[in-house]
């Protein structure tokens, strides 16, 4: 008889030690995220870094072009060295990225590692099935994963493609799990006037853009905590 | 004589970027619409249609009207937008900025087809700020009648120097 209670309760308490390290890890999990959530957005004291390895997410449309003209007044010195990922599918966005980094290699005065162009496996097709979307979204987050692991950004640029979406998270989680902290800065498109693309309001909402612009103000009233940049075009 | 010509050309060039928009292209061949090219004082009609699959008749405009001529893509649109005394361009942000930014007199026509129509927010917002005219492939007619092209007020670029400096700032740069 009191063997059989002393199981009954080694049992309890082995499990109630496993519920209370699953609550605790869960706990320390979600203050970690929010101390990542109060740190994101909090400027870097002066002098932190020369430069920063960059991420630039380029899209169809007119994200590319948008992302080029935002890149044309950055020091490349402190962007250095740069990844270009574009969408599998998108062809065009890679060679105006080239052809931009080529029109860079004007002065040889400092030897800088050279940039480098990738692509990423698209989530989800225009027109595709729903039910095939899901496994070539697992396929889209996976590649997004390893690419992200091979990079490790200090910095992340984009402007609202849906490749930016996977990238960004990924690079939250890296934070989070303390592999990288990245700044992301997201700079909404020209061509939202009056409301957020999916994207954009996504990475506002969740808090996931360390800094996130705005280029018409009747988005700025919309979204007070992003800067109003006036049309980057 | 060829010299002459071109002295007097006055080229209207519609453009559709990669997308396929027959509505505008049937909308700018109609009578109408030529007609009304023509009392302005345009002479030449270039069509660059994309992917459509409406393809318009060329005319030599021996008999007194409109020289038209079309073309499916090309590599860069920038010098027909200069040779153009009038662009008629779809609603992407690509072709509005790279027309506006040339100085050239602009008229948006937004394609109602299209499912997710985000892209008539940027031509209303520009047109708000008196930079183009926008308008439907059946309502292009009118906006020809009654637009005054010199009372467009012309474009200024923007660029991406404050978003530099808020990025260079946060980042412990210091300011240049």
């Amino acid at each position: 008889m009191e063997e059989g209670c002393n199981c009954f309760t080694s049992k309890m308490v082995s499990n109630l030690s496993i519920g209370l390290l699953i609550v605790l890890g869960i706990v320390l999990l979600m203050v970690r995220v929010l101390y990542v959530v109060y740190k994101c957005g909090k400027p870097f004291p002066k002098g932190a870094s020369q430069s920063f390895t960059t991420l630039v997410v380029l899209g169809s449309g007119g994200h590319t072009a948008e992302m080029l003209s935002l890149l044309s007044v950055l020091r490349m010195d402190r962007f250095t060295p740069r990844f270009y990922i574009a969408a599998a599918t998108d062809s065009m966005s890679l060679q105006k990225a080239r052809s931009f980094e080529d029109s860079l290699a004007v002065k040889p005065a400092v030897k800088e590692a050279s940039s480098q162009f990738m692509q990423i496996y698209r989530s989800r097709e225009v027109g595709q099935s729903y039910v095939t979307s899901v496994w070539t979204t697992i396929v889209a987050i996976v590649h997004g994963l390893w690419l992200m692991i091979r990079i490790r950004p200090q910095v992340i640029l984009c402007n609202g493609p849906g490749t930016c979406i996977p990238l960004c998270v990924i690079a939250f989680l890296f934070k989070v799990l303390g592999i990288r902290w990245s700044s992301i800065f997201y700079v909404e498109s020209v061509a939202r006037v009056k409301k957020l693309s999916l994207s954009g309001l996504l990475l506002y909402k969740l808090r996931i853009a360390d800094q996130f612009f705005v280029q018409w103000p009747q988005l700025q009233k919309k979204c007070p905590r992003a800067h109003y940049v006036g049309c980057l075009m | 004589m060829e010299d002459r010509e071109n002295a007097k050309k006055r080229l209207v060039f519609v453009t559709v970027g990669t997308t396929s928009f027959d509505a505008l292209v049937k909308a700018v061949v109609t009578q109408h619409v030529q007609d009304e090219l023509l009392k302005r004082g345009y002479t030449h009609l270039l069509i660059q249609m994309g992917r459509g699959t409406f393809f318009p008749t060329k005319c030599d405009g021996a008999d007194g009207s409109l020289v038209v001529d079309y073309f499916t893509f090309s590599s860069s649109i920038a010098d027909h937008i200069r040779s153009a005394s009038l662009v008629i361009s779809h609603a992407g942000s690509g072709s509005i900025f790279e027309t506006l930014k040339l100085g050239k007199p602009l008229i948006v026509v937004v394609n109602e087809d299209l499912m997710d129509n985000h892209q008539c927010e940027l031509a209303e917002a520009l047109e708000e700020r008196k930079h183009l005219y926008y308008t439907r492939p059946h309502t292009l007619h009118q906006t020809l009648t009654k637009m005054e092209l010199e009372s467009l007020v012309p474009y200024t670029p923007g660029d991406g120097t404050p978003v530099a400096r808020i990025i260079d700032r946060f980042l412990g740069f210091p300011d240049d």
